[in-house]
């Protein structure tokens, strides 16, 4: 059972802004009933808002009957759920052996050093935050990089440069 | 008259500009007031070719490839839309040596229909194993997956017949078949191509599964890392379910099987199969204690079926050609076929589905060709992460699951990465335990810990800091996380660490 006090608090969340807020409720509301609901749930505010704000843990808490202890430890348990807001643009290089076996470390200095972050961090300009993935199941065409869920192959630290200022420009 | 041709969909297709093709080729057809029909298949597999291009000719079909946007006009001139002769032709399609020479079975149809036309499907032998399934008893579907000899492909190689066989017999109410397609071992992209290339083959041999055990859902894991390939498959589940194979009577069976495809989260231990079962039901990915099995007391406590994407999408040609036709492929108690899975330092890497058999050397040098930097290929990693690392002595392993074990590796779920003489195998290993250390669900210590502690002594050693003492400490850590794991992942991952260490001792600096 939730927290008696919970229902009180839905009614004025402070930290979420009235969009953010309707946003979430549209992603619980018609996944709310699924089997297994919270990872579908997570992975639609995720996809409206590029995170799961901390603040619409007790929202999602509330509607599936658990704890907000319970959420926050599955929204911290998967990689792919983040807290923070990112960039504007997500860049995930593969880390795994059969990139590594193609250039991957070199990939991976040349990213950092020219984006100045390491990963998980994001550009001073907010454009490109930077993730590590271990495969992206493009391995005969290692190295693989994913920008905003478009899958790239064989990429050399030039053509690694060109798409991030493509990436950058909107195009 | 129009001409068909086909330009790949298949995500890895699209990494190397295979829309851009797709769109130029239209445009160039229509500024030169050609008739063209452009049809999205799945990929061949042989992804140095890619995007790889095939026409339909009088001849057959003939492809041309890698063309890049830049090549379609000499395309155009060379008169290749009735099979011209350019400097990308690879002549007729099946008769290319590198796919000719494979058992193409499970990926009969990968690359040659269109992944969503149900119909196309139909054209090329699909539907027929449901058919037949449906018209059998539940236990006869059961005894032809049995006597196929159909290992799981997933990594643990178990029989397919016995765990459907503990469903079937198993008494509820409500059944499931979880169909696990979290691919997460670096190196392999069979499940992949399959979702994307030919959906409707995993959702047929879901459906027979389901069937066979008397399940009437179904799941799907898919990892989030393979956005494209989930919605080709959500798509494809629609599709299917208008079409009367999926729904409220299966091939007109009176019986009902409803499937969902749910997306993973990056975590790789959900690719264990208790893990992603915790998962589907929407808490932590923390591996569960077996006893009880899956089979028994699987997703929300219910008996479940749990299989790999390879696994459950070879099981219709065993119903549409009989348990003997798989089972007269391979050697041993290998028997069928393992698509296996090309990656890393290669000249040629590609989905190569053979049966049982051929040896590591045939599959790195006859069709992998070597390395791509032209260096001798040094180690070989198979099966994934927690797969051992392989020295070229061993070269001549049979790819057989025992021949393998007997080697110290493992075939896993088919993946084979190969690294030239500049690998560090000190980074290499120190990799495997990171990895293991980022991955760990933290039910265990030896593998929460241990991984950790793994990685610094493993620093140690590479930075000359007593190299006898430190690998001891290693050996004996690696022994706790072997024995104390509760799951492969920490029970494995120390052996790409000892065959760095048994294997390639001078990248660890010298003894003293
Ligand atoms: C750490 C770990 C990761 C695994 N990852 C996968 C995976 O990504 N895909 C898969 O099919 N099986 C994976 N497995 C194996 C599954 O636990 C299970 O054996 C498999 O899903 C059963 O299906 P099969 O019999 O058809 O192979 C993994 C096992 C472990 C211990
Ligand atoms: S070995 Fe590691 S991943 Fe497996 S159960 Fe233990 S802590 Fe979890
Ligand atoms: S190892 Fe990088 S895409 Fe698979």
């Amino acid at each position: 059972m939730p927290p008696a006090t919970q229902p009180a608090m839905i009614l004025k969340e402070p930290g979420l802004a009235p969009d953010a807020r309707r946003a979430v409720l549209d992603a619980i509301e018609p996944r709310r009933a699924l089997p297994g609901a919270l990872l579908p749930i997570l992975h639609a505010v995720q996809d409206a808002l590029g995170y799961v704000p901390r603040d619409a843990v007790p929202l999602i808490a509330n509607a599936l009957n658990l704890s907000r202890a319970d959420v926050h430890g599955v929204v911290s348990f998967y990689h792919y759920f983040r807290s923070e807001p990112c960039g504007r643009h997500i860049v995930q290089i593969c880390r795994a052996e059969s990139c590594q076996a193609m250039g991957a470390v070199a990939l991976e200095a040349h990213a950092k050093a020219t984006l100045g972050v390491d990963w998980h961090e994001t550009t001073r300009d907010g454009a490109v935050t930077l993730e590590p993935v271990y495969c992206l199941g493009n391995c005969a065409l290692s190295p693989a990089v994913m920008i905003d869920g478009d899958l790239h192959g064989r990429v050399t630290p030039q053509s690694f440069d060109t798409l991030v200022a493509a990436t950058r420009s909107g195009a | 008259m129009t001409t068909t041709l086909y330009v790949p969909r298949d995500a890895a297709a699209l990494s190397v500009d295979a829309d851009a093709v797709a769109v130029r080729i239209a445009q160039e057809a229509a500024a030169r007031g050609i008739d063209v029909r452009i049809v999205r298949n799945g990929s061949r597999g042989l992804f140095w070719l890619e995007p790889l291009v095939e026409v339909a000719t009088s001849a057959g079909r003939v492809a041309y490839g890698p063309v890049a946007t830049r090549d379609v006009a000499s395309l155009f001139d060379a008169g290749f839309l009735s099979g011209g002769s350019h400097a990308l032709a690879l002549g007729v399609t099946d008769d290319i040596a590198y796919l000719k020479s494979q058992d193409r079975l499970t990926y009969a149809r990968i690359g040659v229909i269109d992944p969503l036309d149900a119909d196309d499907y139909a054209a090329h032998g699909g539907w027929t194993g449901l058919a037949n399934a449906a018209a059998l008893a539940p236990a006869d579907i059961v005894a032809a997956v049995t006597e196929s000899g159909l290992r799981g492909r997933g990594g643990a190689a178990f029989p397919a017949g016995i765990k459907w066989k503990t469903c079937a017999d198993a008494v509820s109410e409500q059944k499931y078949i979880v169909c696990n397609a979290d691919e997460g071992d670096s190196g392999t992209y069979a499940d992949r191509l399959t979702l994307e290339g030919d959906p409707f083959c995993l959702i047929e041999g879901m459906a027979i599964a389901a069937l066979a055990v008397g399940a009437t859902e179904g799941y799907v894991y898919i990892r989030s890392e393979y956005p494209h390939a989930f919605r080709t498959f959500s798509q494809a589940i629609d599709i299917a379910t208008q079409a009367g194979w999926l729904g409220d009577d299966v091939a007109g069976s009176g019986r009902a099987f409803r499937l969902h495809a749910r997306l993973g989260a990056g975590a790789y231990i959900c690719g264990e199969e208790t893990s992603l079962l915790e998962s589907l039901e929407g808490r932590r990915g923390q591996v569960r204690v077996k006893p009880p099995l899956p089979a028994i007391e699987g997703l929300f406590g219910k008996p479940t079926v749990i299989n790999n994407v390879v696994t459950l999408a070879s099981v219709p040609i065993v119903l549409a050609r009989g348990a003997a036709y798989y089972r007269d492929y391979g050697v041993g108690r290998s028997r069928g076929t393992l698509p296996l899975q090309l990656a890393g330092n290669v000249k040629y890497a590609g989905l190569v589905e053979k049966a049982f058999g051929l040896t590591l050397r045939e599959l790195l040098y006859d069709y992998g060709g070597g390395s791509a930097s032209g260096r001798p290929i040094r180690a070989v990693q198979i099966g994934g992460p927690l797969g051992a690392y392989l020295p070229a002595s061993k070269f001549d392993t049979v790819i057989d699951y025992e021949a393998f074990a007997a080697a110290g590796g493992m075939l896993g779920h088919g993946g084979v990465v190969a690294f030239d003489d500049t690998v560090d195998m000190a980074a290499q290993a120190r990799f495997a335990l990171e990895f293991c250390a980022v991955e760990s669900c933290g039910k265990c210590t030896p593998c929460r810990i241990g991984a950790t502690r793994g990685v610094e002594v493993i620093d140690r050693i590479r930075a000359g800091v007593d190299r006898a003492r430190n690998e001891t400490l290693l050996r004996d850590l690696a022994d706790t996380m072997i024995h104390g794991s509760l799951c492969a992942l920490g029970g494995m991952a120390p052996f790409p660490v000892l065959s760095a260490l048994d294997h390639f001792a001078e990248d660890f600096g010298a003894r003293q």
